[in-house]
């Protein structure tokens, strides 16, 4: 059976954009606004999934070469070692620092170091979830 | 700091060693390993001079702060000497690998395993802290486990691993829960404190119990009587590993921490007996064991438990001097714990020597099974040399060290026998007694070692290749540890001054801060005294015995296999699959409902016993908020949608009317100002949604399920009070405060953690610990769900266990 899904293609393609860019927001926005590496891991795998329900597995595996175990594992990875970073500096393990900087373009901003704790939990989420979802899809 | 980075550096070079191995393939791997002991090595040792003045060094590097756990290393002369042991022979075990170990075998990971043992050691060793201390002491069994199997092609080698790592582990369980009572008498974590306040817990409740268990994992990893049958098995490992972990340091951390506790524990009668009865007991069923065996390397290993139980009971004899504290008359006890430490450090090198022959032997000829060898010293003259040395001092023979010690030994025996307390008056004289025999048997064992291996005739035929000396670097080891035999005799007293007399003095801080000079000088020759008429009769009595073999070995026929703690262990680990197999059976019925049985009946025990325990369902809802008219048709949708599910005719009508109600409740997390959550649970519904769809193609057909009428009122009623007690939940948790409210902990969110959204700061920054482990958990439960899926029976199936 051939299902006719030109609709769900061309919207797919543009909505996977917003998607990723919402996420992306999203995760930066969570410093101070709802948000942050859980919602945002969220959200990136739920563009993902779509992707992967529109077009088959195999496009999107050919287009999006990464292993999602792997994803998960360099998160997990991630966020452990940003904890162990703060060994180096005499603080206790998990503490983060944040500063204010003026940056060009952006102007005054706040670094921290949280954000590189929060891409690891984001990384954790898609790849978890994305890897549960393409195994059982795939067991077929 | 640099002894905390001692414990580190081989942990680092571990991380690096794929990756130099995979640059570097024309140069064996173990040159570059090799590097890290010799430098660990040399970097100990310059400590000896400060150490032997007196000083000690501490440092600490703090890491759970908030709870008394910190990187905290302390280098006294006890921890010095293992230091020196665990480095020197590491180095000497690493070039001697080197030769034994061909290129073809996994050479990465066998040096990754040496040096995650020889880190792990260290900080045994090393560390103040009973935490990180209990870390590493089970790092140890792990490492340890690992390369017992480093052949786990064969059967042997993984049950070796197995049992070892049982074993162990259970003894190390033990002592963890054992250092926590000492934590809770002493409220500290720290050994040096622990010490510190040795006088005032003998009488706390649970000092008995701490001493026990503390004990019971010294034991399980020092291969005391009956827990002694691992080490034969572990003699799966590669030469080089025996040699190393099972002669020489790991299993010599029970010992170590047998002395580390002497001040704590010394002069209790309890621990008094345990010490030394069992290691009295171990030293004689080894030494007895070991005659009977005829593979060299279980020779050998019964051989190690032997000594191991000699050490152990010798500083249980030295802790009699603690009984009545200090006084001049009982510094002449401590000299038992003297002559342990000496002898703990002539084991080393005799015993390292001894392994790495037997590893030369079997590498050479094929076979270290001491029925087809014989006559070999005409081939193998340096190995014979090297072996005889280590025999003759294992024997306790001159000019060898083991000599001096076997004689202090004796000395201490003697002592111990003759004192008053621990109603040692009637039963003193047994410990001459045993120690006496047990030697008897130890020349036995070690004639046997010498003269069944190289005398006799020489019969090629029964080898596998003929016999020829090794390559020179297999040598150099073993040659270098005879070498210290022999020195170690003949200048036993730089050994004592410099290492031996700061390690007593820490063992006993009391006498020491006394003023009293505790240790001795060591000497060769005392005079004609009982302990040299004892060497000469386990001389004389021993070689008859050694003639005679033949006609008394039918005794160890007496002892059958079926009595054996090895049966027990075997009859106990097959008790224990088959019993656990069968509970598990019990409940795991695989119907989905049974489960969720389980769950609710659990859930409505623990949650409705706290509410009517706690008295929380006495609830008022007169200070709630006015509910607003769009707040009631939201509601009144919801309820609607929960109504029609239990009536849904598809499951896919079922679905979306489950979404409609996830959707809803985000809504009115939006009203409630929650964005957060809103955004979580929108995002949550949807991917819930598409893993339901996936999952769609194995569910079963939706149809009429023919339950008996007994089963639907039981779901009935567990579904009801289920919904309940979630109302009653929800309402109550308004008003039944417990505990004071945690946010007032946040509210400077903004200045500690420069975020403005508190749940955040929460989330990555004041609990971030528990946010890692959970993102940890997740990854865990992802990979469970990728393997159950994968990897499941019956897809592509082949047996990956051997046969």
């Amino acid at each position: 059976m051939k299902i006719n899904d030109v609709i769900l293609h061309s919207v797919t393609k543009v909505a996977v954009f917003i998607i990723l860019t919402l996420a992306v927001y999203l995760f930066f926005s969570g410093h101070h606004n709802p948000g942050g590496g859980f919602i945002g891991g969220l959200i990136l795998s739920s563009a993902f999934v779509l992707l992967f329900l529109t077009f088959d597995v195999e496009t999107v595996k050919t287009a999006v070469p990464v292993d999602f175990k792997t994803v998960a594992a360099v998160g997990a990875f991630t966020a452990v070692a940003t904890g162990l970073g703060s060994l180096f500096f005499g603080q206790p393990f998990l503490s983060q620092a944040f500063g204010y900087f003026g940056l060009p373009i952006l102007g005054e901003t706040e670094l921290a170091t949280v954000t590189l704790f929060e891409s690891g939990i984001a990384l954790v989420v898609v790849g978890v979830v994305v890897t549960i979802i393409l195994s059982i899809g795939e067991d077929v | 700091m640099i002894v905390n980075l001692a414990i580190l550096i081989p942990f680092i070079i571990a991380a690096f060693i794929p990756f130099v191995h995979k640059k570097i393939t024309r140069i064996h791997i173990g040159w570059i390993v090799l590097f890290v002991p010799l430098l660990l090595f040399i970097l100990l040792a310059s400590f000896i001079p400060s150490i032997s003045d007196g000083q000690t060094f501490a440092y600490t590097i703090p890491w759970i702060p908030s709870a008394g756990i910190n990187f905290t290393t302390y280098l006294d002369g006890l921890s010095l000497i293992f230091g020196l042991l665990i480095t020197g022979v590491g180095a000497l075990v690493v070039v001697y690998s080197i030769y034994y170990l061909s290129s073809k075998e996994s050479l990465t990971h066998f040096y990754i395993y040496l040096l995650l043992f020889m880190g792990a050691m260290l900080g045994v060793v090393l560390s103040d802290n009973i935490m990180i201390l209990y870390v590493f002491w089970e790092l140890t069994s792990i490492s340890s486990f690992l390369l017992i199997a480093f052949w786990y092609h064969r059967k042997r080698s993984r049950e070796g691993a197995q049992k070892s790592l049982l074993i162990t582990v259970a003894g190390g369980f033990a002592m963890l829960v054992g250092f926590i009572m000492m934590t809770v008498m002493t409220n500290t974590f720290s050994v040096r404190e622990m010490i510190g306040a040795a006088g005032e817990v003998s009488d706390h409740t649970l000092f008995l119990p701490a001493l026990l268990l503390i004990l019971l994992g010294a034991f399980t990893k020092s291969v005391q009587f009956p827990f002694h049958i691992w080490l034969p098995d572990a003699m799966e490992a590669p030469t080089p590993i025996s040699a190393y972990l099972h002669s020489a340091t790991m299993v010599k951390a029970g010992i170590y921490l047998v002395a580390r506790f002497t001040p704590v524990f010394g002069g209790d009668t309890t621990w008094f007996w345990l010490v030394t009865g069992i290691g009295l007991l171990t030293l004689f069923w080894g030494a007895f064991n070991a005659i009977r065996q005829t593979d060299l390397k279980a020779l050998l290993a019964y051989s190690t438990i032997s000594q191991l139980g000699m050490i152990m009971s010798m500083f249980g004899m030295g802790s009699a001097a603690l009984h009545n504290g200090y006084s001049p008359d009982s510094v002449v006890y401590t000299q038992a714990t003297f002559a342990a430490l000496f002898h703990l450090v002539n084991h080393s090198t005799f015993k390292g020597a001894l392994f790495m022959v037997v590893g030369i032997i079997d590498h050479e000829v094929g076979t270290r099974d001491i029925r087809k060898l014989s006559g070999l010293i005409t081939l193998m003259p340096i190995s014979f040399t090297i072996m005889a040395i280590g025999s003759f001092s294992m024997a306790g023979l001159p000019p060898f060290n083991g000599f001096l010690s076997k004689e202090m030994f004796f000395t201490a025996a003697l002592d111990t026998g003759a004192l008053s307390i621990f109603s040692l008056d009637t039963l003193g004289a047994t410990l001459p007694v045993i120690a006496w025999t047990a030697s008897v048997l130890t020349f036995v064992y070690c004639m046997i070692l010498v003269f069944k291996t190289f005398f006799g005739p020489y019969r090629e035929e029964k080898l596998e290749r003929p016999a020829h000396e090794p390559p020179v670097g297999m040598i150099v080891p073993p040659a270098i540890l005879s070498f210290f035999v022999i020195a170690i005799f003949f200048f036993p007293n730089i050994l004592g001054n410099h290492l031996l007399r700061p390690a007593i003095n820490g063992i006993f801080p009391t006498f020491a801060a006394a003023g009293e000079s505790l240790g001795r000088s060591i000497s060769q020759w005392h005079g004609f005294n009982t302990e040299l008429y004892m060497t000469i009769a386990i001389v004389i009595l021993g070689t008859i015995l050694f003639l005679t073999l033949r006609y008394w070995a039918g005794i160890y026929h007496l002892f059958p296999e079926k009595l054996s703690f090895n049966a027990l262990y075997d009859f106990s680990l097959e008790q224990l699959e088959t019993r656990s197999n069968s509970v598990t059976k019990s409940y795991m019925t695989g119907f989905l409902r049974d489960y969720f049985v389980y769950i609710f009946l659990l859930f409505i025990g623990l949650t409705g016993g706290a509410m009517i325990f706690t008295g929380a369902f006495d609830f008022d809802i007169s200070g709630n908020a006015p509910i607003a008219t769009y707040e009631w048709v939201l509601v009144i949708i919801m309820f609607s949608a929960g109504i029609a599910i239990p009536f849904a005719k598809s499951r896919l009508t079922a679905v979306l009317l489950y979404g409609v109600i996830g959707y809803l409740v985000a809504i009115f997390f939006v009203l409630m100002r929650a964005p957060d959550l809103a955004l979580t649970q929108i995002v949550i519904e949807t991917v819930t949604t598409v893993l339901f769809l996936v999952a769609y193609y194995f569910l079963p057909e939706w149809g009429k399920e023919n339950t008996p009428k007994r089963t639907k009122v039981t779901n009935l009623i567990i579904s009801l009070s289920v919904g309940a007690i979630f109302i009653v939940v929800a309402l109550a948790v308004q008003n039944g405060r417990l505990f004071e409210s945690i946010s007032s902990f946040y509210e400077n969110a903004y200045e500690l953690a420069g975020g403005r959204n508190i749940v955040n700061t929460i989330l990555g920054d004041f609990r971030a610990l528990d946010t890692m482990l959970e993102v940890v958990v997740l990854l865990i439960a992802g990979l469970g769900v990728y393997a159950f899926i994968k990897l499941k029976y019956g897809k592509g199936n082949q047996n990956l266990e051997d046969k």
